[in-house]
């Protein structure tokens, strides 16, 4: 099989809170057969100012990260709203810009949030992978909503030995998290993601994992500011073999 | 007036309030979802019923001037009213017309946006509300707080509370079917007098002319048939070709709405009373109200004038079900709300309400009419940026992290700082408070970050190699 090269975007979320998951991320698409490239120009997608209505400041970010990536045949992300920002927003932002249109679109179309990417487009499992946990799985609204990303984390986590599930009652609802709106509207924010915890907690689950750290954080913050023991981790650890590692907020 | 935050923040310290919520918003959510898995691809239902809004709306004085002609030849009037006062001064002028001392009312949000209610009082006329949540509202003194279900604020045992406080003969039974009956008992007399029957329309249809109704009390029927004149207040967008259509559109409606396939009554009138007709109205007005629409589309909005009214974007909504429908401050809450109140009201008083919204997408997953609602959310963002309504606090954050995320070099050394302050100030593993971020640190914990940043940590990995 031709090997993939791909370009890992790092998010900055990844980068400043949880390198390990970026780390994860490289190990993962190795195993999966792909050469990976962290390009170096990458900073912020510009979902921040995209989604507080900073346009100015959103198209900027675009192009400097559309220019950092468009080298490379295809793009991955550990982040199903970063991905969704680059595959489904930046077209929209460049809707009536005739020299960055074209650039957009071709980079929107081979960025992949990386469990769809190791799932449908490589065909990759994991392999000799072992968590002894009960876990349970949040649907992130970006991935799951903009990009469809539902079955192919549990298509992978399924191949993790010893890993056992326990359904989420309403794994499909939004957490709070909402980028800037956690912190603009920190009460209301506060109230959702109190009653995701205690959905969280009433898994009976060791382990909450999702696909975007933010949400991750969001949740994993609550659920240590009330004393709850389920540890939470990206999926993408588990997949690449790193569920032995500290969980988030167990660093350090 | 109190903030939106304030109202929030209220809403949100009210425990029997999230209960009343949370019984009524997830009972709908349970019932529509039942509803649409039983729906012989709603997808595609879904697909038809945006295209029927989008022909009319993109045809919309065409379609108008059809049903006006259709109407007409159906005995009704038909008014134009451009604004809200407008709208209520030809309501105004006919119930004075027509001599009208008391006016029965079947529920209607473009009522509650035109200020009906209030014009009714302020011209001396009396109102009876024949909805029962409406009833409710009115016998409370309150605003509605949901499209469908206008007293969802309030649980069953506020509402008994509410009934022997004010009905002459109430209820004894705590159960919901007596204190309907208490309810009807003090309705009946006041809607059977009424001189003027007020309605909205759900849809008008184009080509007979005909407006239609949908309730499950049969109120509307009760007081729009006996007074001698019924006044149909309806926005211009209302409007669909034929009855084929609005029947397409009545079954996404319903089910979207509380997930039963039909209505208890749907009722389609056509003018007023016929000769040789037994009953029906001697006079049938339609006032036909823009109060902004004309200038929505211009202002790309146009596919926020699909919407049908169901609420399932409120009910669906995560920030609704935590704060109801008053904190929102307008005549519409919930998503479709948060579109519609600054393009109503203003976007100065409003911008709080496209903020308040995670983007989370649910809203526009279960849109009947597949209104792009988080995509309007955000044009209202961009506005209120552009005009700088957006606090300065986040002008100045969002700012300086776009200029330093400009220049990856001095990015890296940036964070590379902070991440290192983070992560000196955090004790096994969690920090608990954090200058700065205060909103976060208030409710939840953040994870001490590592020592590195992963670009630091993979630079010194690819050296070592």
């Amino acid at each position: 099989m031709r090997t993939r090269r791909v370009a890992l975007f790092v998010t900055c979320l990844v980068d400043l809170m949880r390198p390990r998951i970026g780390f994860a991320a490289i190990r993962a698409l190795e195993a999966a057969g792909c050469e990976v490239v962290v390009p170096e120009g990458q900073t912020c997608c510009g979902q921040p100012a995209l989604n507080s209505g900073d346009r100015d400041h959103a198209v900027a970010l675009a192009q400097q990260t559309i220019a950092a990536l468009e080298p490379y045949e295809a793009v991955v992300v550990p982040s199903g709203s970063c991905a969704g920002t680059i595959r489904c927003h930046y077209p929209e932002l460049f809707e009536h810009d005739a020299a960055w249109l074209p650039r957009a679109q071709a980079v929107a179309g081979r960025t992949f949030e990386i469990m769809a990417w190791l799932d449908e487009v490589c065909g990759w499992k994991p392999e000799g992978v072992r968590v002894d946990a009960k876990a349970t799985y949040h649907d992130s609204c970006s991935g799951l909503r903009e990009l469809g990303i539902k079955a192919q984390p549990r298509r992978l986590l399924k191949n993790v030995e010893g890993l056992s599930f326990a359904p989420l009652a309403g794994e499909e609802t939004c957490c709070g998290f909402g980028g800037t709106f956690c912190v603009k509207y920190p009460a209301i924010s506060n109230a959702i993601v109190g009653e995701k915890a205690d959905a969280i907690d009433a898994t009976g689950a060791d382990l909450l994992l999702a696909g975007d750290l933010g949400c991750l954080m969001n949740m994993a913050g609550k659920l240590n500011r009330k004393g709850s023991k389920v540890r939470a981790y990206h999926a993408i650890e588990l997949i690449a073999g790193m569920g032995d590692g500290p969980a988030i907020g167990e660093e350090g | 007036m109190s903030s939106f935050k304030e109202r929030a923040d209220a809403a949100l310290a009210d425990p029997i309030l999230k209960i009343a919520v949370e019984r009524t918003a997830g009972t709908a959510e349970a019932k529509r979802a039942v509803a649409v898995d039983a729906f012989p691809d709603f997808e595609a239902a879904r697909d038809r019923a945006a295209a029927i809004k989008d022909h009319v709306v993109a045809h919309l004085g065409a379609y108008l001037e059809q049903f006006e002609a259709n109407a007409v030849a159906a005995g009704a009037c038909v008014h134009w009213a451009s604004t809200a006062d407008e709208a209520c001064r030809i309501v105004i002028d006919i119930c004075k017309a027509a001599g009208a001392k008391s006016v029965a009312r079947s529920k209607s949000m473009l009522g509650e946006e035109i200020g009906l209610p209030h014009a009714l009082a302020e011209a001396g006329i009396g109102r009876v509300e024949t909805d029962l949540a409406e009833h409710i509202i009115q016998l409370a003194d309150e605003r509605p707080s949901h499209i469908i279900w206008p007293a969802m604020h309030k649980t069953r045992e506020q509402v008994s509370a509410l009934f022997k406080a004010k009905h002459r003969s109430p209820h004894e039974e705590e159960t919901i079917a007596a204190m309907a009956e208490s309810a009807r008992r003090e309705l009946r007399t006041q809607m059977l007098g009424a001189d003027v029957g007020i309605s909205g329309a759900n849809f008008l249809i184009a080509d007979t002319g005909a407006i239609c109704t949908v309730t499950n009390e049969g109120n509307a029927e009760l007081s729009l048939v006996p007074p001698r004149v019924h006044i149909v207040t309806a926005g211009i967008e209302k409007i669909v070709p034929s009855m084929p259509h609005a029947i397409h559109m009545l079954r996404m409606l319903a089910r979207s709405a509380t997930g039963a396939a039909l209505t208890q009554y749907t009722t389609f009138y056509t003018g007023p009373k016929r000769a040789g007709d037994r009953d029906g109205p001697e006079e049938m007005h339609i006032v036909l109200v823009d109060n902004g629409r004309t200038k929505m589309r211009a202002e790309g909005l146009t596919e926020m004038l699909r919407c049908i009214r169901c609420g399932a974007c409120m009910n669906h909504c995560v920030v609704f079900r935590q704060i109801g429908g008053h904190a929102y401050g307008g005549t519409y809450p919930g998503p479709m709300g948060s579109v519609l109140t600054p393009a109503l009201d203003g976007l100065k008083q409003s911008r709080d309400l496209p903020n308040a919204c995670t983007l989370n997408g649910k809203c526009q997953e279960v849109c009947p009419v597949r209104i792009p609602l988080p995509t309007l959310l955000r044009g209202w963002r961009e506005k209120s940026w552009r005009e700088g309504l957006e606090p300065t606090s986040m002008r100045w954050g969002l700012g300086l992290w776009a200029w330093v995320a400009r220049r990856p070099a001095l990015y890296r050394l940036g964070t590379g700082m902070a991440v290192r302050a983070m992560h000196m100030l955090g004790r096994k593993g969690w920090i608990s408070t954090l200058p700065l971020a205060g909103g976060w640190t208030r409710y939840r914990d953040i994870p001490r970050p590592a020592a590195q940043t992963f670009m630091a940590q993979y630079k010194k990995e690819e050296r070592r190699k």
